[in-house]
């Protein structure tokens, strides 16, 4: 699968976020870049036990998912937590289903009220 | 977790299925913004050097200020921002907004806003630092849907 078609699933699918946190290592990459962002790789991997090129595989799969927005800034590639992925899932889900419990509450108080 | 200490700069990015074009006008056109954007209205005409004014609802109060550095359509607009929400931000320093928007494959555009030049300005980076994934989660579900978030 290409770069660009994992892109276009991103836009369809809420896939690519779940399984981008499904992962110990990217959430503490995650954490890292929530106290501060703006980061290097270099700056990422160096609490990590793990190769450079690990700390990129999990970097790409976060960039791919939209959770991790790159810039680049002169030579250097620094990397800023981008939190709309996760707003939008909130948004669309978490929100949809709170909302069904406020209504069963409000149907609950009704029908409460009504046979009193 | 430790504490999130406001970012002097701060990237959010989304894909919408929409035109730049049409991304274009959902950021800058006060129809628009006052159904995804805290119910604000937008004041400006967009040209280099125009002022910008982002107003609460039925005008009751100026929110943001600023002006026009960049303005591309439908591919770039940069502007500065000074929140006027309460007596000490206004006293801040201004900082900067950046709209970002790029045409990808399949009919979606990219858009990054950045909200940078924050160092003098931390009581505003605290303060939008929720706010524009808010904005941003609802500008997509407008532009896709037709209608405003639930919760707006």
């Amino acid at each position: 699968m290409t770069f660009r078609s994992r892109i276009l699933e991103c836009v369809t699918d809420d896939d690519l976020v779940f399984r981008a946190l499904a992962d110990p290592t990217r959430r503490h990459l995650l954490d890292r870049l929530y106290e501060r962002d703006g980061r290097t790789l270099t700056e990422l991997e160096s609490d990590l036990e793990m190769t450079r090129f690990g700390v990129m595989k999990h970097l790409r799969l976060l960039e791919e998912a939209g959770l991790v927005a790159t810039r680049r800034e002169g030579r250097q590639k620094l990397h800023y937590l981008n939190p709309v992925p996760i707003r939008l899932i909130h948004d669309r889900w978490i929100d949809k289903y709170t909302e069904r419990q406020v209504s069963a509450l409000a149907n609950l108080k009704s029908e409460l009220e009504e046979t009193a | 977790m430790t504490t999130m200490t406001a970012q002097t700069t701060q990237v959010y990015s989304v894909f919408i299925r929409a035109t730049p074009e049409q991304v274009w006008d959902a950021i800058t056109k006060p129809e628009f913004t006052m159904r995804y954007f805290y119910g604000s209205e937008l004041e400006s005409t967009f040209e280099q050097g125009a002022s910008y004014k982002q107003w609460a609802p039925e005008r009751e109060k100026l929110w943001v200020e600023g002006e026009v550095l960049e303005s591309d359509r439908p591919n770039r607009l940069a502007h500065t921002w000074r929140s006027l929400f309460d007596e000490d931000s206004a006293a801040e320093e201004p900082s900067r907004v950046t709209w970002e928007i790029e045409a990808q494959e399949g009919g979606v555009t990219k858009l990054t806003v950045v909200h940078d030049q924050l160092e003098s300005a931390p009581k505003t980076a605290a303060s939008v630092a929720g706010g524009w994934s808010y904005v941003l989660s609802g500008l997509k579900t407008l532009l896709e849907t037709g209608e405003p978030l639930e919760s707006a």
